[in-house]
């Protein structure tokens, strides 16, 4: 039960890094819960991640069950694990939550303030830069050779190239992994 | 909001109509249907049902509030939730709009997550795993360029993707410091300029 404390400490911590989408607070993510407090592997945290693109609602509701899996261990109890994941998602969804509810009331004041469209404007390359790097941490667990990478780089030109539902191509790389990494 | 399309009277009067009946637990409905339907991103879900079918908000203001929740830390998915639910049953409306939204993809998770404690290394988890996993990863490049490309009002703006990049993979300085020094440097690059409002966008 011990963990309760570290995980809320964590996830709040976490949340404020989320600038430009989930992604951005990955790199941290992984060093916090596979080096620090070894949660679970790198592998492990990138697969829940990539399995959760295939549910519905937030893409980074994986999260719990890191928060799952931290409790459940420590406690040897599925029960408490289960709280250890509603405790996860109350840290990582409080703190912003209240920022944008905060801020979605002073908008209209907001919106005359000079440098709103200045932190708009340079808050925008700084938000693609971490999801970068987010997404180039992701992809060195991800991407292990050339068979990965050429699955990778199909869903990233069908992407660019088609209006496709997301979803669909993530299902499509779990049936050609399948086909491909089979033994033969 | 200066080029913002005008939206028709009778769109605001249909709007204003079907607010005024709307209870915290319409909210809270609507908002797990959504949680539970939107496979492969929440927002076209979002729009197609509170302004297309239930006429909660109208177009003008959902874009607007897009572009609030983007510009905070966040996901977009549960700041969409508040801020939408905050106008229409004010802080109750956000929190039965974040628990909505979250409920359905939080119990898959938990399913998928212990399914995963138990079952992970059976090799034929395994092999769907790297498919998946190596599929999410050009899915996620692929949003990153696509938001760059949206989002990105200037050219010197790469100067600052590719600092950031560095300084947190190649430096490991960290996502708190990164974002506080580029930010501040990008934020005062892009500093008010009374004149040429908006005229260096692309």
């Amino acid at each position: 039960m011990n963990q309760l404390p570290v995980l809320i400490r964590v996830f709040a911590y976490l949340s404020i890094l989320t600038v430009g989408g989930g992604m951005a607070a990955f790199p941290e993510m992984e060093h916090l819960s596979v080096n620090v407090h070894q949660w679970l592997t790198s592998a492990q945290l990138v697969h829940l991640y990539s399995v959760g693109q295939l549910a519905p609602g937030p893409n980074m509701m994986m999260i719990v069950s890191i928060g799952d899996w931290a409790v459940w261990e420590a406690a040897n109890s599925m029960t408490l694990g289960i709280l250890g994941g509603l405790v996860v998602i109350a840290a990582f969804f409080g703190p912003t939550a209240l920022l944008a509810l905060v801020v979605g009331r002073a908008w209209n004041k907001l919106e005359q303030w000079p440098w709103r469209q200045s932190i708009q404007q340079g808050l925008a390359p700084v938000s693609v830069g971490l999801l970068l790097a987010g997404t180039l941490s992701m992809a060195k667990t991800a991407v292990t050779g050339w068979t990965t990478g050429g699955i990778a780089l199909a869903v990233l030109l069908i992407m660019m190239w088609r209006k496709i539902n997301p979803a669909l191509l993530v299902a499509g790389g779990a049936i050609v992994g399948f086909v491909v990494f089979m033994p033969k | 909001m200066s080029d913002a399309t005008k939206v028709p009277s009778n769109e605001k009067a249909l709007v204003a109509a079907a607010r005024a009946k709307v209870t915290v637990f319409d909210v809270f409905l609507q908002f797990l249907i959504i949680g539970a339907t939107s496979f492969g991103g929440v927002v076209p879900y979002l729009r197609n049902s509170l302004v297309t079918k239930l006429h909660w908000v109208d177009d003008k203001e959902f874009v607007e509030l897009l572009s609030i929740s983007q510009s905070l830390p966040g996901l977009n998915a549960t700041n969409m939730a508040v801020l939408l639910g905050d106008r229409l049953k004010g802080w109750m409306g956000s929190v039965a709009g974040v628990i909505g939204m979250c409920l359905p993809g939080g119990l898959i998770m938990l399913s998928v997550g212990m399914f995963y404690r138990i079952h992970g290394d059976h090799p034929y988890v395994t092999y769907m795993l790297k498919g998946v996993a190596a599929a999410a990863a050009g899915l996620l490049l692929a949003t990153v360029i696509q938001l760059g490309k949206k989002s990105l009002s200037h050219k010197f703006d790469l100067v600052f993707v590719l600092v950031t990049v560095l300084a947190v993979n190649r430096l490991h300085l960290g996502v708190p410091k990164t974002l506080v020094i580029v930010g501040l440097a990008a934020i005062f690059f892009h500093y008010p300029r009374k004149s040429e409002k908006a005229s260096i966008s692309q």
